[in-house]
């Protein structure tokens, strides 16, 4: 009988990267103004944001996520990743855990596919085995984290309908405030709030709200820093689980963009490499 | 533990100390970019509430495991690992022992739009899809003193090429110093009535244990069908033990050249995994060496996960898995007709915490076995891990279940992992 802690729990963090993508080209505004309905104005943000974060081709990061109960009590998780881009296709992503210490080596690979559901591997060490895992958990929490699986895997424009809402000032910045849905069945969500400045298209704020409508969890982003003198990428990602109090913290270090990475990198032959 | 199992341990512990001192020296030399020294300490302990059928035979037993592992790795990727493992065993001299779970060199490139990738040294290889039993999986002998479940697995020497592309996964195999399986012995639970002679094994072959045996595989993902092709020529993994000649005599562990093909595959839909694994295996004895049997096997079933379960982050899984060996009441193992249910419940919390519950169910014999198991992380380096083996059940005509009627067990297992 196969045991693992992490088996039954694993999403993709590639959310938390969609969620921290924004590219910075031309100021976005003059489409936005162009559409007329909100819901036009809202699928135009989401598209320039999206267009805006692709192209960076390859990077590896570590993250750091903090978990705190609470009563205050802290455990800590470290994953290293792997994301390549695919032409036409949604990224293909590799963690692999080093934190918790009974977990280290355990490895994670999705194949991420916009219409279609997603290809997930997770691999074993204790065993040496690969194994095949379903993609259809989209609500459960990532390793005992407030991050659900669906924060973090690929956000793709279509896997969500929009409205804009509203411009308003956050920060220094002014952001445009879109609400947007999800599409397809097994999300926990019934709405998430959007914050997208207007200058730079990226997200400062994010407000889930569940299934019966009520406000379960805050995302906060920050620390910015601009990469390949093109994608905004974040340092910091604060959730907030109003219900039950807990909290995580993901922080994010050691970008490495363009590293050689190609498909060869992604492959269940690769998983089981993963230490 | 006897001198010569003692010597076999010593000879693998030192081995081991010889490789990871090459590794070291050779770090010296050529600087490895990267270091890393992990592993497991365990404290563990099994009670056995039932009086043993066997004179000798302990109520319980505790134990100490080290199980570290060295992690070397150069500018290029290629890599050196060495993980022994020692265990002392407070009632089964058998079970204390030492053994290299690890100790291979990694290469790996890319030829053109292929990918090629090269393990030389003892390795662990794992194929299957299957939960209650792992029925294709023939690379590495089963380390069954370590626990009844087959899940342990002894090193094994080996050369195993990859070779890979948009066509799929070849694998090839190449395999010598076979070793033989491990078995507990007079004090130990878990056991037959006979004990397992661990000393004079024998071999079909005349190189003995040294012979070289051949495996290929081939894997292959078509959208949400995955599929396994294998083959396997050499020295069987499963001992063939035979009736004793004279009165008293030793049971001993024999070993065949078989041929074994096997099938595995899974589909993933949605929240379902159906899985099927398959083999003909040839050139082997049937149960107490009554004649040569060829035959076929499978196991075939499924899990379903409900997720977020009762207005809570938790998960369920349910399994059920259907057993089938051709030989039915000659066959050596005790899956020839069996259905498994088991069901999974994980907490998803910050501990990690899950409950597994394992229900095998004998057609044939109506031998009931449960089983179960917890898990729990303690702190970021501290996690126990308990698991319980009732049987229910044994059948009158069920041979090889027979003497373990008195041997359900609760054992905890309390892991420090650095």
């Amino acid at each position: 009988m196969i045991h693992h802690p992490l088996l039954p729990r694993f999403g993709c963090l590639l959310a938390a990267l969609a969620i921290a993508f924004s590219a910075c080209l031309a100021a976005p505004s003059t489409a936005i103004a162009d559409a007329h309905s909100p819901e036009e104005m809202g699928l135009q943000i989401a598209l320039q944001a999206q267009e805006r974060g692709g192209g960076f081709g390859d990077f590896t990061a570590r993250q750091t996520m903090i978990l705190r109960n609470r009563q205050g009590q802290e455990s800590q998780r470290d994953v290293r990743m792997k994301v390549l881009e695919v032409d036409g296709d949604g990224d293909k992503t590799m963690f692999v855990f080093d934190q918790p210490r009974d977990v280290k080596g355990t490895a994670f690979l999705v194949h991420a596919h916009p219409h279609d559901s997603d290809d997930q591997w997770l691999y074993l060490p204790a065993l040496k085995r690969v194994k095949r895992i379903s993609s259809s958990n989209r609500s459960g929490s990532f390793m005992g984290s407030e991050f659900a699986y669906e924060d973090m895997t690929n956000q793709d424009v279509e896997k969500f309908t929009y409205k804009y809402l509203r411009d308003e000032t956050c920060g220094d910045l002014t952001c445009s405030v879109t609400e947007r849905a999800p599409v397809g069945k097994g999300s926990g969500y019934s709405r998430q709030v959007v914050w997208h400045d207007r200058d730079e298209l990226r997200i400062w704020k994010v407000e889930y709200y569940d299934r019966k409508n009520a406000h379960l969890k805050t995302l906060t982003i920050s620390d910015y820093q601009l990469y390949l003198d093109r994608y905004w990428f974040a340092g910091r990602m604060d959730m907030v689980n109003h219900l039950t109090g807990k909290s995580t913290v993901l922080n994010w270090s050691d970008y490495e963009f363009r590293t050689g990475l190609d498909d060869s990198d992604f492959t269940q032959t690769s998983l089981r490499r993963a230490r | 533990m006897s001198a010569r199992a003692f010597l076999r341990s010593a000879v693998w512990a030192a081995a081991c100390s010889c490789i990871a001192l090459t590794a070291r020296e050779a770090q010296a030399e050529s600087d490895f970019a990267y270091e890393e020294v992990s592993g497991r300490i365990g404290i563990e302990t099994r009670v056995f509430p039932e009086s043993a059928l066997y004179p000798g035979q302990a109520s319980h037993s505790s134990g100490v495991v080290l199980h570290p592992k060295l992690y070397l790795e150069d500018a290029d990727g290629k890599s050196v690992t060495v993980a022994p493992f020692f265990r002392f065993d407070s009632t089964d001299p058998r079970r204390t022992k030492a053994d290299i779970r690890e100790a291979f060199v990694l290469l790996f490139g890319e030829a053109g739009n292929n990918e090629w990738e090269l393990r030389v040294g003892i390795d662990q290889v794992f194929w299957g899809v299957a939960e209650s039993r792992h029925l294709v999986d023939i690379i590495n002998q089963v380390d069954l003193i370590e626990n009844p479940n087959e899940e342990i697995k002894l090193g094994q020497p080996m050369a195993h090429l990859t070779w890979s592309g948009d066509w799929g996964v070849l694998e090839l195999f190449g395999l010598s110093f076979h070793r033989p399986r491990t078995f507990p012995g007079a004090g130990g639970r878990l056991r037959a009535g006979f004990i397992i002679d661990d000393e004079n094994v024998t071999y079909e072959s005349g190189a003995d244990e040294r012979h070289l045996d051949l495996a290929v595989r081939y894997t292959h993902s078509f959208g949400l069908v995955d599929v396994g092709l294998s083959a396997f020529d050499g020295t069987n993994r499963e001992p063939t033990i035979c009736l004793p000649t004279t009165l008293g005599g030793a049971f001993t562990q024999h070993y065949e050249q078989i041929r074994q093909f096997g099938l595995d595959s899974q589909i993933t839909v949605d929240a379902w995994l159906l899985k099927l694994e398959a083999i003909r295996r040839t050139g082997f004895q049937n149960l107490f060496c009554q004649s040569e049997e060829d035959y076929s096997a499978f196991v075939v079933g499924g899990e379903y996960a409900f997720y977020s379960v009762w207005d809570s982050p938790a998960d369920l899984s349910l399994l059920a898995e259907w057993n089938y060996d051709e030989r039915g009441e000659q066959a050596t193992n005790v899956f020839q007709n069996d259905i498994f249910l088991g069901a999974r419940y994980a907490l998803n919390d910050v501990q990690s915490t899950d409950f597994t519950l394992g229900l095998l169910e004998d057609i044939d014999f109506g031998t009931r076995t449960l089983s179960l198991e917890f898990n729990r992380r303690l702190t970021d380096n501290w996690a126990l891990n308990v698991e319980a083996t009732a049987f229910l059940k044994i059948g009158e005509a069920d041979f090889l279940q027979r003497d373990l009627k008195n041997d359900s067990f609760v054992g905890a297992n309390l892991g420090y992992n650095y």
